[in-house]
């Protein structure tokens, strides 16, 4: 369990390492960050002013090197455009993002699974094709089209909830009702494939034949295997959510790092999209680690080494 | 060990009438078993026999009524204790399986959950059928591991089954299955998948359960050394239907089906030589089971075919006293030409 551990620190601290250092050279190669800074009308003397002032005529490794002593210590600089720290900014914002990603995510898996084994259970039935139907339906639909027809529906006409805002809880139902739509589909199908292959195997066979009620050989014998896959899904998932809901965030006014990523690449706000994109890398690294964990304790044959 | 006969005087524990299981395909209905008629008493084990596709497995599942939704099974009686086990509710049926009723099945690698421990899928059918606490059945479990001849019953029931051998594993099954001491254990190729010294013992084991438990056997294999072994009835499937049945001393002394023939033909015997010096085989393959079926369903393979043979239908008829067999032609007639004693070969 131990090495296990050490193991996955090490591959997390180089995966760490990797995406920094991709991302820092990604950043620096998408222009001359002290032109695009000194603006349009900038004479060459107040470009190399302004890079001499930011550090950026430095060599990159020395550049980079700077950024990731200061950013260990705790220091992830300032924003260039509101002179706030960068922790600062993103800590004010994770509690949105992850309530929205965390909310989203267990409405999905609450909806999707239960409806992805009743798929499987009434297999090549009617029940089997609605499902299949809304699944697609559900994939086919885009996020920012579905956001603009739950606020006109439910805001506007109906008055249920407010438009937009992260004020109250009400604030979210949308925003949440949003991304679940949007993870549902794929949970689905996979609770479904699983399910299918769980049900026809030997085991479930055998629990049938011990006389076991239909709801234990379901959720008992069956569900618990064909949950694995859903697992490391779900891990994805949710670290998709924490970075990606930039388009409802924005549409529902929601001021979480989805949308602080976003301002922040339009304003070349370069600190702050460095430190967002490191925070994302390490929601990943921790969600499978943790969806490793979980398979772990689910299925005794997945070896922790 | 001396193997307590059972008493003939006995009245069958299970008795079935007219068993047939049908089903559904794109085609039509594929008739997979057909007029099926069997009974066992306690002690006593009944051996279907027969190739891979005869319907053997079928006729296990139907009873236990775990045959895939598309088939529809129908009998005129399957009398098991006084319940119908073709009439009866799921809910009913599903209080006799694991608790009246056990079943082996064929890969024990495959037929246990890999993520719950042995003690767990043990205790599980105790406690649905007995109920009590599970201190108590995690007693019973102990108690069928050792007699099932499992050293150490403690350690082994927390184990989970990727740690065990298949051998252990099949222990572990037959133990599982013994937990409620049902009246009737259906075993489907239970020692196909294990090694050959493995099978032996498992075989072994049954026979002393069975003995010690007194519990009729339903044994499904297409092994003539296992039905050897263990068969006191044995009933000879071809595509669906039982073509010969009988006590195993009638049906192995005296074949009279030339299907049951050509099967003891493919044994190794001592003192006999098929008349090219080979180990006899049947040829052709098993017809298709779709559709309206005529006739004797085994002609086409048949060395003694004759005109008759696709017409009407054909049904069971005795040979002798309790032996039944399937054909057209009188016993004296059955006899194949390939078959010769030894010497007589050129």
């Amino acid at each position: 369990m131990l090495k296990f551990f050490l193991r996955r620190f090490i591959i997390a601290v180089c995966v760490a390492v990797t995406v920094s250092i991709i991302g820092f050279c990604l950043l620096r190669m998408s222009g001359d960050l002290a032109a695009v800074l000194a603006g349009e009308n900038a004479s060459p003397e107040d470009i190399s002013r302004i890079a001499a002032s930011y550090g950026l005529d430095r060599p990159y490794y020395i550049q980079y090197l700077d950024w990731v002593t200061s950013a260990l210590r705790g220091d992830l600089g300032r924003s260039l455009f509101t002179n706030e720290p960068v922790s600062g900014l993103i800590m004010d914002r994770i509690g949105v993002t992850a309530g929205l990603a965390v909310a989203s995510l267990l409405l999905a898996l609450l909806i999707a699974v239960p409806l992805g084994v009743l798929a499987a259970v009434k297999a090549n039935t009617w029940v089997d094709r609605s499902a299949l139907v809304f699944s697609v339906a559900g994939q086919a639909t885009p996020s920012f089209w579905l956001a603009l027809l739950l606020i006109l529906v439910f805001a506007v006409q109906l008055r249920w909830v407010p438009v937009s805002g992260s004020g109250t809880a009400a604030h979210f139902i949308l925003p949440v009702i949003t991304l679940a739509v949007s993870i549902m589909p794929s949970t689905m199908r996979i609770t479904r494939a699983g399910m299918m292959e769980v049900l026809s195997s030997d085991y479930v066979r055998t629990a049938r034949a011990k006389g076991l009620a239909p709801f234990k050989v379901l959720f008992k014998h069956a569900l618990r295997n064909a949950i694995l896959p859903v697992v490391s899904l779900a891990a994805v998932q949710l670290g998709l959510l924490l970075g990606g809901s930039v388009i409802v965030e924005s549409i529902f006014a929601l001021n979480g790092v989805g949308y602080l990523a976003f301002q922040s690449i339009v304003r070349v706000d370069f600190p702050v999209v460095q430190s967002i994109l490191m925070f994302l890398a390490c929601s990943y690294i921790i969600l499978t680690l943790l969806s490793d964990l979980i398979n772990a304790k689910l299925d005794p044959r997945v070896q922790l080494t | 060990m001396e193997h307590r006969k059972y008493d003939p005087a006995d009245a069958p524990v299970l008795t079935v009438e007219g068993m047939n299981v049908d089903i559904a395909v794109p085609a039509g209905a594929l008739h997979a078993v057909t007029d099926v008629s069997f009974s066992v008493r306690q002690r006593e084990t009944l051996c279907l026999v027969g190739e891979s596709g005869c319907g053997k497995t079928i006729t296990s599942l139907a009873l236990m009524r775990l045959l895939p939704r598309t088939a529809k099974l129908t009998a005129r009686k399957i009398n098991f204790e006084g319940h119908d086990l073709g009439r009866i509710s799921e809910r009913q049926m599903a209080r006799l399986r694991g608790n009246r009723i056990g079943m082996i099945f064929q890969d024990p690698m495959t037929s246990l959950n890999p993520v719950y421990t042995i003690g767990d899928q043990l205790e599980e059918v105790y406690l649905r059928h007995r109920g009590g606490s599970r201190s108590a059945a995690r007693k019973r479990a102990e108690y069928l591991l050792e007699k099932v001849g499992i050293i150490n019953p403690g350690q082994r029931l927390g184990q989970f089954p990727h740690q065990l051998s298949g051998g252990l594993r099949q222990r572990m099954m037959i133990a599982m299955m013994l937990m409620c001491e049902p009246k009737i254990i259906i075993a489907d190729e239970p020692t196909t998948a294990l090694d050959v010294t493995v099978q032996v013992q498992i075989l072994q084991l049954l026979r002393s359960l069975q003995d010690e438990f007194n519990m009729g056997m339903i044994l499904i294999t297409h092994n003539l050394g296992v039905v050897a072994r263990m068969a006191d009835q044995v009933a000879v499937m071809y595509a669906g239907r039982v073509v010969e049945q009988g006590s195993a001393e009638d049906v192995f002394r005296n074949p009279v089906h030339p299907y049951t023939r050509g099967l003891l033909d493919c044994m190794p015997k001592r003192g006999q030589v098929a008349a090219n010096g080979r180990l006899g085989s049947i040829p052709g393959i098993v017809p298709s089971l779709v559709g309206q079926q005529r006739g004797c369903s085994f002609r086409n393979r048949c060395v003694l075919q004759r005109q008759a043979c696709s017409e009407g239908q054909i049904d069971l008829r005795p040979a002798s006293s309790g032996h039944l067999y399937r054909c057209i032609l009188e016993p004296a007639a059955t006899v194949l030409p390939t078959t010769l004693p030894v010497g007589s070969a050129a």
